[in-house]
């Protein structure tokens, strides 16, 4: 009974006006790479789904999108049952068959490739990645051009694994293949589109 | 008083959620590919295709209350499409509706883009017939797609070739190719070429919607947008040899009026925001004169 009501309880008040608002910064977050964008999340899911992968999970998930849990969000059966009953969507422990990945543990979760690349016919048929990390500054600088960004742009994320930003070059290079991701803290998200490619990373302190 | 008179009968900007969530799963994965078409399982909405129903999809799908929209038919806010697409956005969504482009935060358009250079924030969206810009070189599906995934576009090369040969110059003048970032080849829709331009590195960004040819597209802004061309024949714009016959613009885009039965013409903006603004602020052409009452 108690998860039944915590599986009940907290998705959007209002779905429409909700989601919408929440689409609409991941949106302007996907169309300006590195860009901070926040939101205030409008779930409260049970921990330890953070309640902005809440959010964009409610946003954009539903019965056509598989998802891959990371086992921080995995091994909590009260996240998986919040999930069901506010998207409707079904799990799957194959990264490379989830069209999204939600990810509690940023610093720890499967390599980039090991997702749905999409094919070179069809590059839409990718995951996009959501990931938890700590903050959007102290971590490796990332320096980063591409469309959507005017001239070039800077971000450190902090909470991501060590090799990131090899693999994310590497992901890069797989244009017009390749995993989106959308990174979020607490308030606010930063989205890197495929597109988003590295500058050599001059600024490494 | 705009969420009064909004007709409650239907959710909040006509499509149902579940809709709504498959295009805007589609339009990011087109953000993140700029140029490559995303299928998606267009709907049946309540107008013929060929109104844009593509495009009031793409507009349904990322409206929200506080959005203040345009629609714009070949640069007009005053013609029978975007007439009745504004109207259908006031009816079942109860935003607020402007014919003002800097005051717009998403524009719905067929055919044009603002003369007036676009905001960061606000959205273009385009209402496309054919997003296919190889189709009526390769009528096969299976082989445009895998044109497109092997970058193989020299037979776009060649009609514009052949383009030269027959004519002396590149006679495509709407709907005339561009290339992405370097990648993707793609169809700006019936723009005039005049516009091709204007894509390039644009502060806005662009959405594109084809509802019977189910396929979503995008350029996110600062996106490099480069339109064919030779070495020897560079791209060209239209080329207008007198201003407008209402404001007096130059180096923007004229619609031709028949005003007599006897050869008599005027030639006016195409964007009549452009134009409008531009008299308000005492510009006058060779006709604007007497057409105004505010001129002493």
């Amino acid at each position: 009974m108690r998860n039944e009501s915590t599986a009940l309880d907290g998705g959007f008040s209002a779905p429409v006006q909700d989601a919408q608002a929440v689409f609409r910064a991941v949106m302007d977050a996907m169309a300006r790479p590195a860009t901070i964008v926040e939101i205030r999340p409008p779930v409260t899911p049970p921990a330890p789904l953070p309640p902005i992968i809440g959010a964009i999970a409610s946003t954009l998930l539903d019965a056509d999108t598989p998802i891959w849990l990371d086992p921080t969000l995995g091994q909590s059966p009260e996240v998986g049952e919040w999930l069901v009953f506010h998207t409707g969507a079904s799990f799957t422990d194959q990264p490379g068959e989830a069209s999204f990945a939600l990810i509690g543990d940023g610093s720890a979760f499967p390599d980039l490739d090991t997702f749905a690349q999409g094919t070179q016919e069809y590059p839409d048929r990718s995951a996009t990645l959501v990931i938890a990390i700590e903050a959007f500054d102290g971590g490796t600088p990332l320096c980063l051009r591409g469309p959507g960004i005017l001239d070039r742009a800077t971000i450190a994320p902090r909470g991501l694994p060590k090799d990131f930003a090899e693999q994310w070059e590497e992901n890069t290079q797989r244009f017009p293949r390749g995993v989106d991701l959308v990174l979020a803290t607490g308030d606010s998200l930063v989205c890197l589109p495929r597109t988003a490619r590295l500058i050599a990373r001059e600024m490494e302190v | 008083m705009n969420a009064m008179s909004r007709n409650a009968t239907y959710n909040f900007a006509y499509l149902d959620e579940q809709t709504k969530r498959m295009i805007r799963r589609a339009i990011l994965k087109a953000i993140a590919i700029p140029g490559y078409q995303v299928p998606f399982a267009s709907r049946e909405m309540p107008m013929p295709y060929g109104w844009g129903t593509g495009g009031v999809q793409v507009t349904a799908a990322i409206l929200g209350p506080d959005d203040v929209l345009k629609v714009i038919d070949q640069g007009a806010d005053d013609t029978t499409n975007a007439v009745s697409i504004r109207k259908f956005f006031e009816r079942v969504a109860g935003i607020e509706t402007t014919t003002h482009t800097a005051e717009a935060t998403i524009i719905q358009t067929r055919h044009r883009i603002p003369e007036a250079p676009l905001a960061e924030g606000q959205v273009l969206v385009y209402q496309v017939p054919i997003p296919e810009p190889l189709r009526f070189l390769e009528p096969r599906e299976t082989e445009t797609r895998k044109m497109h995934a092997l970058e193989e576009y020299g037979l776009m090369h060649v009609k514009l070739y052949e383009d030269i040969a027959k004519n002396g110059h590149i006679a495509t003048t709407y709907a005339y190719p561009v290339k992405v970032e370097g990648r993707y080849v793609m169809d700006p829709s019936p723009t005039p070429k005049f516009d091709n331009p204007k894509m390039h590195m644009s502060a806005a960004l662009q959405l594109f919607g084809a509802g019977r040819e189910k396929r979503i597209y995008a350029l996110p802004p600062h996106t490099e947008v480069v339109s064919l061309d030779f070495e020897d024949h560079p791209f060209e714009v239209q080329r207008f040899d007198r201003p407008c016959a209402l404001c007096g613009a130059e180096q923007v885009y004229l619609d031709e009026i028949v005003l007599d039965d006897r050869g008599g013409r005027m030639f006016v903006c195409s964007d009549t925001d452009h134009c409008e603004t531009r008299r308000a602020e005492g510009h006058r052409g060779e006709l604007g004169g007497e057409l105004s009452g505010e001129a002493k």
